[in-house]
């Protein structure tokens, strides 16, 4: 094992999640996006493509920084009309498993992101991949993907939301 | 003074038809009654009558190159399976039910078998629909008439270019009559991409709380893009891209209840027209595309393949928008207030890396469930339908542009729609008679 993954702790790892998910619960994005790395992407791949690559495939969401970026400014905008007034949500994260990655940190874990609007609930269920580079007391993320275990979006519609 | 008596033994005349779709050319104004979208009777006729009898996407021949690939779809609602069939190269199109008692054949999204067997009783069929395998057979005492037991074939099925439809209608005229001018549509968008197009891997599956038909009309409406779409156009902006032109262009109908708008628009397009999202080392490639359209289909077809955007609507739930990126999306109501949507990305086959990485990123940046402008697009929709359910407002108007040349921004295309829609329903889509 590295220096670094023999510091990490399960609960330095938790703490970081959970304060992620605590942001975007939130809505503040703009707090939420600063714990990303400026060269970080965000990548959510098709309920029937999970293993997509983003240069071959076509995925849901696959943002470099500026587009995450742009989806920050978007949603913070009274004119993304499909969150506007924003929903309610819960990101709740378990199963966390990680491992050393280089200099990095790979994490994995379970999510359930409930999200209620209008009289409508929706349940997102699914898997998060992260690397986390060590910083300081916390994390930045240099990657973040949502591995979606529903078999479509039927239910949910889409995602407009952060997962 | 009337008494009750000759109140109620009034005759009151048949009213005079009135139908749910009102094309006044003399007044100018193109009217849709709502109950076009909520009424339960509307909805049922509609499975019958328009998705009966018309041909249907079902699928690209690129999804299923090898023998005995196969994918299994639900068209009309109606679970169906598209299978290349090893011996005939064909693509085949059969009902998912076993000839047996009924349980599907095919219980995979895709993938490539030599033999459909259903597992309830080990009934097996190939890959053309032959009866292949009947454990036990010799309880039959007068023997079992394997010809007949094959899977049943959908009715119909043709392709155009690479595009499977069906029909569940026999008689129906052949695809190439049904599909009129908007074949000239999907050859532009084909011969544009090289001559040859596939199917991107990875599905957008989502549904929604509005009629399907309300996404025909969303699908190639210019007017709303401004005003719904703010934030897209506002992204464009930050990476450089200059607004001034906005959408300009026209509709067209394409005879048979399909139309196109064609028009030109401040985002960029893989073939061909760069745009400050692709970067500066773009440019050089999208300059290479554009003069071999121009070696091979002359200045002005190919200032239309790279120039111009088309969003075309082939009647009555296929849509190919060929815009930031080509999109072809189908779409049936289950229920009056419900949509499920099958979408996809269409490229040239074996793009080169950097080509297909732009396309995808163009694509993103507008479409899809995680896309900057279809979550709108879906809030506006399920927005009209609740509004729909709260009555008081009976009339939809879609006279935008009927005193002049259709634009891009006019509501011509969907009227084109609305007219067949109205001939196929006939006394179905009447006020006051099937509600």
């Amino acid at each position: 094992m590295t220096a670094i993954a023999k510091e990490v702790t399960r609960s330095d790892v938790e703490a970081f999640l959970y304060r992620e998910a605590a942001l975007l619960d939130d809505w503040n994005l703009d707090g939420w996006l600063e714990l990303y790395e400026p060269d970080a992407k965000y990548e959510l791949p098709c309920n029937d493509k999970l293993d997509a690559d983003p240069e071959r495939d076509l995925l849901l969401i696959d943002d470099d920084h500026r587009r995450l970026q742009a989806r920050v400014e978007r949603l913070n905008n009274r004119r993304a009309h499909r969150e506007y007034p924003h929903s309610r949500t819960n990101h709740q994260v378990f199963n966390v498993r990680f491992e050393p990655d280089g200099d990095r940190i790979a994490v994995t874990a379970s999510f359930t992101v409930w999200r209620f609007r209008g009289g409508k609930t929706s349940t997102y269920v699914g898997k998060y991949r992260y690397r986390l580079r060590p910083a300081g007391e916390s994390f930045r993320i240099c990657f973040k993907r949502v591995e979606l275990d529903m078999t479509d979006l039927r239910d949910v519609a889409d995602v407009a939301i952060i997962l | 003074m009337s008494t009750i008596e000759d109140w109620t033994t009034e005759v009151i005349a048949a009213p005079a038809r009135q139908p749910l779709v009102v094309d006044d050319q003399a007044g100018q104004t193109f009217r849709v009654h709502r109950s076009a979208m909520t009424s339960p009777d509307v909805h049922r006729a509609e499975i019958e009558r328009v998705y009966g009898h018309s041909w249907l996407y079902v699928g690209h021949e690129s999804e299923i190159p090898e023998p005995g690939d196969f994918v299994r779809r639900k068209v009309a609602g109606r679970p169906i399976f598209m299978v290349r069939g090893a011996k005939s190269g064909n693509v085949n199109v059969f009902h998912n039910s076993c000839t047996h008692r009924g349980a599907l054949v095919c219980r995979q999204d895709s993938g490539n078998a030599k033999v459909f067997q259903c597992f309830y009783h080990a009934w097996s069929f190939d890959s053309e629909g032959t009866l292949k395998g009947v454990p036990d057979r010799e309880a039959y005492s007068n023997g079992l008439n394997f010809d007949e037991l094959g899977l049943a074939r959908v009715a119909r099925v043709e392709s155009y270019r690479g595009f499977v439809f069906a029909s569940y209608d026999p008689d129906i005229i052949d695809l190439e009559t049904y599909l009129a001018g908007a074949k000239e549509y999907i050859d532009l968008v084909v011969d544009g991409c090289g001559g040859s197009v596939e199917i991107i891997k990875g599905t957008n599956e989502y549904s929604f709380d509005a009629n399907f038909k309300l996404l025909v009309e969303n699908s190639a409406d210019g007017y709303h893009a401004q005003s719904t779409h703010d934030t897209y156009f506002k992204y464009l902006v930050s990476l450089g891209t200059d607004l001034q032109g906005g959408v300009i262009g026209e509709a067209k109908r394409l005879g048979n209840g399909h139309a196109v708008i064609e028009y030109t628009a401040p985002w960029g397009r893989p073939v061909a027209k760069w745009e400050p999202l692709f970067g500066e080392q773009a440019k050089v490639e999208i300059d290479r595309i554009r003069a071999e359209l121009i070696d091979r289909y002359g200045e002005e077809r190919a200032r239309t393949m790279c120039e111009v955007n088309r969003n075309l609507i082939i009647y009555p739930n296929l849509i190919i928008n060929d815009i930031m990126a080509v999109t072809v999306r189908t779409m049936f109501s289950p229920a009056p207030n419900r949509v499920d949507v099958t979408a996809w990305e269409l490229a040239p086959t074996e793009e080169p890396s950097s080509l297909r990485d732009r396309r995808l990123d163009s694509f993103l940046t507008f479409l899809g469930p995680g896309g900057f402008a279809t979550p709108d697009d879906i809030e506006a929709l399920e927005s009209c339908q609740q509004g729909f359910e709260g009555g008081g407002v009976e009339w939809n108007d879609i006279s935008r542009g009927m005193g002049r040349g259709p634009m891009a921004n006019d509501e011509e295309q969907m009227r084109e729609f609305w007219r067949r829609w109205q001939q196929q329903m006939g006394d179905a889509a009447d006020l006051g008679g099937a509600r």
